[in-house]
């Protein structure tokens, strides 16, 4: 496939389309912000290059990063078994890492089906300055790379402090150096794996014997929170997304319609024209959730959600260091027609939306994924780290 | 039928601040042309975050004191969403669910004695930008995009035009001498609420909301064309009143419709998470209360002790920098009314003799403290203070070398005055015969002689003694 929608000469470093780079175009994958040249690089782009890596190239995405793996992208068509550009570029060793925004699963669902590894790491870890924004408030740029070691190079130097973004924790530096494993506590949850496949199925548990073989005590228990915690997400992320990318509207930059008679005309053939129907899906969800009627009911009560699922796994976690579940519910996506993406992005969110509803990290590795409580990414990274050597 | 008049405020104050809102970009007011102060952030660009820029809580929550508010030490950001040009995100950054002010009262004096209005809120916001239409398009200028505002909201406590008038003059002044806002043409703007009822009713009327006016006369007018049209609606039946949004015109003088679509447009108001709620701890609003300054009525009570005159106190409390300087110079161990006198008769007036407006003024307030002193302790007389004080205000020389080089304090060696006396009488032997022969008037010439040796610096009375003494 091709990886990049716009190739950048010899580089070690893939970003994805949602992410800034200076003088480059940058769409989101979306036609709406079709010849869109930011005028500054993101901060985690940024930090790379002082550090001397080079970037490759632009990685297709799904518009927004809204669909399950970036099949949705104006600038790339997938004909038949769906993958994501960045994840490919990674495993096909086209480049060492790729950045991307975890929004909605698809980078970590990417990860799964290339057979790469994806951190999305504590909200506030990394800088969201330059990200083409959707969700705001679970949104993270996160990292892929062939293995644990592979992210962990790459974090340690994204993450940190940002004043350019007001959502960035305090902290200036990060140590995600690996730990002993042996005698930590993982749980498989029960009603996530029962929504997989039996290959994913599988691959959970060549996970966990790995993990067992390190030391690393696996159990599975039962924890009911994740439709819960999906529906909320869905709610908060498809209203801020709504929100959000109201601004490409045709006036200031980006595709603008051909004709139209007058500013309401501009704005609603430029809309029409510029997103693609699952965009338009989101839109209108979002903007029914935050309507008078229907605020407290959704919103005002998904961020109630939020915060009783965070008190909840909050305490699972002092049981265990991480759970183990699937990312996505079947090994392999055949192409699909976009009238059904809304549906069916979000029951494959299950898997993801927890995540980003509380902010926790999360971590792909072997198909599979670990979640932790926050900052626990270098538990994660070793956990990770074990199984992926012992698989070897 | 006797109808009341029922008002309430919204009021829209752009603050002094030296960036925007959320950006580092200058404020408008630094612009020359449409779309100079404008970055990524201001203009709506993807990957641009919104940063809290802190001056703008410490300025809205002066305002909230000045008013009598409580302040919330927990305050939020919402957006708001609606499509318009200048509006380049589609949504604006306010406060609806946490607002940093609340529950505060003003007190208005008017010719029906003193009359308390209460303060519902006070919350930040971030303004829009503008159009500019011209020929076949319009055009976007995103300077005044981000910059910050307040908006205050009183309850519906106003009973008259004439009451609405005071308490927006007595908003500007404090906020004037407060440094929060300088009220230009335009930085003030009100959404006026009005409804009428039946004298003695408890009941509120249908109620209608005049959008978006600067100027106070236009306010004036526009409240006393609504309320009679509200009145001429009940009592003749002329046409049904409805809950609405109007503007004034004011070429007709009356107000209009606007569009239905505007005033039931659902904002989808939500908090923004790009914000971090701000927490206001014991010791920031301690550093606040610490710079504000007295509150106006306080203050103005305090000029008029002091007896300084009523025109002098216009003038400190509609300029910050004026007040301050004045309560610099009285801190220091001046008197109140002779300082005013100082800065507002003699400093304003060589500013004004040069061409300068009095916000020119450059003074430190240890100089001028330095030249009232060297007055009042006799050092040199009035005069001379003066001079000092023009050198001072026009080149900014110290008062304290000037005065040594230019020889104004030589009255205080009463040797040399005398020696001066002296040598007039030797040098001017006709005044001297004259006088003698009883022309009072030639005592003037001798004097005269004198004070130009000295420069101007001598005490006339001790000279005139000197004079009367030598010529006996």
């Amino acid at each position: 496939m091709n990886y990049y929608k716009i190739k950048l000469g010899d580089g070690n470093i893939a970003v994805d389309d949602t992410i800034l780079v200076k003088d480059t175009e940058s769409s989101a994958g979306s036609k709406i912000l079709e010849g869109f040249k930011p005028l500054f690089s993101a901060e985690a782009v940024i930090r790379l290059e002082n550090k001397g890596y080079k970037i490759a190239g632009k990685t297709h995405v799904g518009e927004f990063g809204l669909d399950l793996v970036g099949e949705f992208s104006y600038y790339e068509k997938q004909e038949s078994s769906l993958k994501g550009a960045a994840a490919e570029a990674v495993a096909n060793d086209d480049v060492i890492a790729a950045l991307g925004v975890d929004m909605n699963g698809a980078t970590r669902r990417s990860a799964a089906l290339s057979g790469v590894d994806f951190l999305k790491p504590t909200y506030g870890t990394v800088s969201r300055y330059g990200v083409i924004s959707c969700a705001a408030s679970g949104e993270q740029v996160g990292v892929y790379a062939k293995n644990a070691s592979g992210v962990k190079e790459i974090m340690q130097i994204i993450a940190g402090h940002d004043e350019k973004d007001g959502t960035s924790l305090k902290n200036e530096s990060y140590d995600y150096s690996f730990v002993d494993v042996s005698g930590k506590k993982v749980a498989i949850i029960k009603e996530l794996t029962q929504k997989a496949d039996d290959e994913t199925k599988a691959q959970i548990n060549a996970f966990a014997d790995a993990l067992r073989e390190s030391g690393v005590i696996v159990e599975e228990i039962s924890f009911d929170v994740f439709d819960v915690a999906n529906t909320a997400w869905q709610i908060l992320m498809t209203a801020e997304t709504c929100n959000n990318i109201s601004r490409y509207d045709g006036v200031k930059f980006g595709h603008r319609a051909k004709e139209y008679k007058d500013i309401d005309e501009l704005y609603v053939n430029s809309r029409t024209e510029g997103f693609n129907f699952l965009t338009k899906a989101v839109i209108l969800y979002g903007s029914d959730v935050l309507s008078k009627n229907r605020y407290k009911e959704c919103y005002d009560k998904s961020l109630k959600v939020r915060r009783v699922i965070a008190e909840k796994f909050e305490e699972l976690m002092k049981n265990y260091d991480a759970i183990l579940t699937p990312v996505v519910s079947k090994a392999s996506y055949e192409a699909y027609d976009i009238h059904e993406a809304f549906g069916k992005v979000f029951d494959e969110s299950v898997f993801t939306a927890l995540a980003n509803l509380i902010g926790v990290p999360a971590m792909v590795s072997g198909s599979v994924q670990l979640i932790g409580k926050h900052f626990s990414e270098a538990v994660l990274l070793s956990l990770a780290d074990v199984a992926e050597r012992k698989g070897e | 039928m006797n109808y009341e008049l029922v008002i309430g405020l919204e009021t829209h104050v752009e603050l002094s601040t030296e960036s925007k809102i959320f950006c580092s970009c200058g404020g408008h007011s630094a612009a020359n042309e449409p779309n100079d102060c404008v970055c990524p952030a201001c203009s709506g660009m993807p990957g641009m975050l919104p940063v809290m820029n802190k001056r703008v809580v410490e300025l809205a929550v002066t305002a909230g004191l000045m008013l009598n508010c409580d302040i919330n030490r927990y305050t939020t950001f919402d957006k708001k969403n609606y499509y318009y040009p200048d509006l380049p995100c589609a949504y604006q950054i306010t406060q609806l669910n946490h607002p940093i002010c609340t529950n505060g009262c003003v007190t208005l004096k008017t010719s029906e004695g003193s009359r308390d209005i209460r303060i519902k809120q006070i919350h930040m916001e971030e303004d829009a930008g503008k159009l500019v239409h011209g020929g076949k398009y319009s055009y976007v200028d995103f300077n005044r995009t981000s910059v910050p505002l307040i908006e205050i909201v009183t309850q519906p406590d106003f009973r008259s035009a004439e009451e609405v008038v005071t308490y927006l003059n007595k908003l500007k002044s404090m906020f004037r001498s407060g440094g929060i806002s300088e009220c230009e043409e335009g930085a003030m703007r009100c959404d006026v609420n009005i409804s009428v009822r039946p004298e003695g009713s408890e009941e509120f009327g249908v109620r209608t909301e005049i959008k978006n006016m600067s100027s106070f006369e236009a306010i004036e007018r526009a409240i006393r064309y609504e309320a009679q049209r509200h009145i001429d609606a009940l009592d003749f039946e002329t046409e049904e009143l409805v809950q609405e949004t109007r503007r004034f015109d004011d070429v007709s003088g009356k107000t209009f419709a606007m569009r239905n679509k505007e005033t039931e447009a659902d904002y989808r108001y939500f908090p923004d998470a790009n914000l971090m709620p701000i927490i206001i701890d014991d010791e920031w609003l301690e550093k606040i209360k610490a710079n504000k300054p007295a509150a106006l009525d306080e203050k103005v009570e305090d000029y008029r002790l002091a007896g300084i005159s009523e025109k002098e106190i216009d003038m400190l409390v509609s300029n910050h920098k004026i007040s301050k300087l004045l309560d610099d110079v009285v801190n220091m161990g001046c008197d109140a009314k002779d300082a005013a006198t100082w800065i507002l008769t003699d400093c304003i007036g060589v500013l004004r003799k040069d061409g300068k407006t009095m916000d020119e003024l450059t003074i430190s307030s240890e100089k001028l403290f330095n030249i009232i002193k060297m007055v009042n302790d006799g050092t040199v007389n009035r005069t001379a203070g003066k001079k000092i004080l023009i050198a001072v205000v026009e080149n900014d020389v110290d008062p304290i070398s000037y005065c040594k080089e230019q020889g104004l304090d030589k009255k205080f060696d009463a040797s040399i005055v005398e020696a001066v006396v002296v040598k007039a009488i030797e040098q001017n032997p006709q005044s001297v015969q004259d006088f003698k022969n009883g022309k009072t008037k030639a005592l003037q010439a001798l004097f005269g002689a004198c004070m130009k040796e000295l420069k101007g610096a001598g005490d006339p009375a001790v000279i005139k003694a000197l004079l009367e003494e030598k010529l006996k």
